[in-house]
């Protein structure tokens, strides 16, 4: 371990949170992950400032601009840096706005899934019994079958739309939170502090979510992390397919899906660039998780 | 053993017959029975008479005990577009998915393992490094997205495979297969590494991750103090005990490679089951999207319990353990 860098002030006693944050800037991999995220989530908030073009804006669009190779310029003196796709849209502003929709649908379905999945895992832990059973026998049911399975079962027989794929996207992933939850909660629960809650005679509800759930949530942000990757990834890939989201609001695997038909005639780019946008995106969140992972899971203390 | 089996056989029909509810309440009650079961081009005078011919007058417990009894049969409905029964559809595209999924598994298998036990071996070698650094692209890489990007290497630019559909059939020993002719195997080759390349990744990881578990184990060492050979050690001692978790994933792995078959297919125009769904969903083929989700969910009820099974033969602690019913 380094020595303490700020010793000298006297202020700076080592929290929990700034023992984490030096525990995590050890791995120069991570680091970078977490550097590009920061810059991808900035440029999906303020895509509509910086993108050169609003790419929903149709009087923008001319269609005798239409799949301009990457560098190529426009009539009014704009460069397309990664050319522009079918409708003569700028590719650079398309990705942006799509990694918007990407990372919104993939960020907002995580943190519901975790809501829903640690209410249900803190209640069976707590509860015990038949409730127990009950749901964790769901869980399990759940788990036997793959996330791309369930998610096109529920939107065949739900229809298309945002709030539908959002609610795919949950019900599919509140499994794994509420699994591991239970996994902690059961921990927590012998322990003497919740004893001594019980002993006070506090309300099992503030119990629970008072004194049980916090001491649950390191392994909740692991899980949650990777849980927003693969939401973006399922996402794009039923996007892709046709049945996510639908064209009015274009995200990255939507894009990707636009430019499959123009591959097999050697346009790459209008396929290519998104991927990419995917990619870096999913595997930055991926290098953060797994940085997380180590530095909040005691077991891997040396 | 037996016991076992018996519970587990039990488990497996009170599954089945869940997912039959949802599915048939999803479909069936949740959109209009009317639509999903009469063509829309029926008139209002067919229509009346195909409600009653289907006894959607009925209260709803008749009309699921209908449909379970006629699914048993195997008779889930008429696709509108084929005009075929939904299930001969199903059956005749199955046989596509499985060859894809089956060369998936294999290819990530004699990739995976391999790799796997060498970087759980050697964990500071650079190769090692390499290797976990791939399967983390590997995991990361949607699969769609990758697919495109290998039409567009090894179709589009360099032409040296095709992209699209399934190559010649051959029979071989009373079996049907693409796999052996020459045109179907540089066919599969494209779609086969697509749907694999996930799955590779999480093999190299679990072995790696067992292999270094395993290290370090009494038993290791004892076999080393023993004077055993480096290969026996490892190749026996070691991969035995790797074994039991590869067994579960590969199992549900075969399930996740059906599924995801779905992506991998319409990439590839290849013409199996997955393919048939999203189609189907495009063009609201109800009985077919039925009938897929009941096969899909039997085939994975039985994968489930074979790999059940074969868990506790090679892990005879399993056995011991009471298994709750």
């Amino acid at each position: 371990m380094s020595a303490p860098i700020a010793a000298d002030l006297p202020a700076k006693v080592e929290t929990p949170f700034r023992r984490l944050a030096s525990e995590f800037v050890e791995d120069p991999l991570a680091v970078i992950g977490a550097v590009v995220l920061a810059i991808i989530l900035l440029v999906a908030i303020f895509a509509p400032l910086i993108s050169p073009q609003n790419p929903y804006d149709l009087s923008k669009l001319d269609i005798l601009e239409s799949r301009l190779p990457p560098g190529a310029k426009s009539m009014d003196g704009m460069t397309f840096w990664l050319g522009t796709d079918g409708q003569g849209r700028d590719m650079l502003s398309g990705i942006f706005y799509g990694l918007r929709t990407s990372l919104a649908v993939g960020v907002f379905s995580g943190i519901c899934a975790m809501a829903v999945g640690m209410a249900a895992g803190l209640v069976a832990a707590y509860l015990g019994g038949r409730t127990e059973t009950l749901i964790m026998r769901l869980v399990d049911l759940q788990l036997s079958f793959p996330t791309i399975l369930i998610a096109l079962i529920l939107l065949a027989v739900l229809g298309q739309g945002v709030g539908k794929i959002i609610l795919a996207l949950v019900i599919v992933q509140w499994a794994y939170y509420a699994r591991t939850i239970r996994g902690t909660a059961l921990v927590e629960r012998r322990r003497e502090y919740v004893e001594a809650a019980v002993c006070l005679g506090l309300s099992q509800p503030r119990i629970i979510f008072n004194h049980i759930l916090p001491n649950c949530m390191p392994p909740m942000i692991v899980i949650g992390t990777v849980q927003v990757a693969s939401a973006i990834a399922l996402e794009a890939t039923l996007s892709f397919l046709g049945i996510g989201l639908p064209i009015t609001e274009p995200s990255l695997g939507l894009l990707i899906a636009n430019g499959f038909e123009y591959l097999l005639s050697g346009r790459y780019w209008i396929s290519f660039f998104p991927g990419i946008a995917l990619l870096v995106t999913i595997v930055s969140i991926n290098l953060v998780g797994d940085q997380l992972r180590d530095v909040l899971n005691p077991r891997l203390k040396r | 053993m037996t016991v076992f089996m018996v519970r587990r056989l039990m488990q497996s029909v009170v599954v089945l017959l869940l997912m039959s509810v949802i599915v048939f309440l999803g479909v069936f009650a949740i959109g209009n029975p009317v639509d999903i079961l009469i063509s829309p081009d029926a008139d209002q005078i067919e229509r009346e008479r195909a409600i009653r011919a289907l006894g959607l007058d009925r209260p709803i417990w008749e009309q699921y005990f209908v449909f379970l009894v006629n699914a048993a049969r195997g008779d889930l409905g008429r696709s509108f577009v084929f005009n075929e029964p939904a299930l001969r559809l199903i059956f005749e595209r199955m046989p596509a998915t499985l060859e894809l999924a089956g060369t998936a598994v294999v290819i990530s298998l004699v990739v995976g393992i391999p790799l796997g036990l060498y970087a759980g071996l050697k964990p500071q070698a650079a190769t090692s490094k390499g290797i976990m650094a791939g399967s983390i692209v590997g995991f990361s890489l949607p699969t769609f997205w990758q697919g495109l990007m290998f039409i567009m290497v090894f179709a589009v630019m360099l032409g040296w495979l095709p992209s699209t559909g399934r190559g010649q059939v051959g029979t071989f020993l009373g079996l049907k297969s693409s796999l052996f002719t020459r045109d179907g195997l540089a066919h599969v080759i494209l779609p086969a590494v697509n749907l694999a390349l996930g799955n590779t990744a999480l093999i190299i990881r679990l072995t790696r991750a067992g292999v270094r578990e395993t290290l370090l184990q009494d038993y290791i060492k004892f076999a080393r103090a023993k004077g055993l050979s480096n290969r026996r050690v490892v190749g026996v001692h070691v991969f035995r005990n790797i074994l039991i978790p590869l067994v579960t994933v590969i199992g549900l792995e075969i399930g996740g490679l059906i599924a995801f078959a779905v992506v991998t297919e319409s990439i590839f125009a290849w013409p199996g089951m997955g393919k048939l769904i999203i189609d189907s969903i495009n063009q609201l083929d109800r009985p077919v999207i039925v009938a897929y989700l009941m096969m899909i969910v039997l085939l994975f009820i039985a994968i489930n319990l074979i790999v059940d099974i074969l868990y506790s033969v090679i892990d005879p602690r399993v056995r011991l353990q009471d298994v709750k019913g």
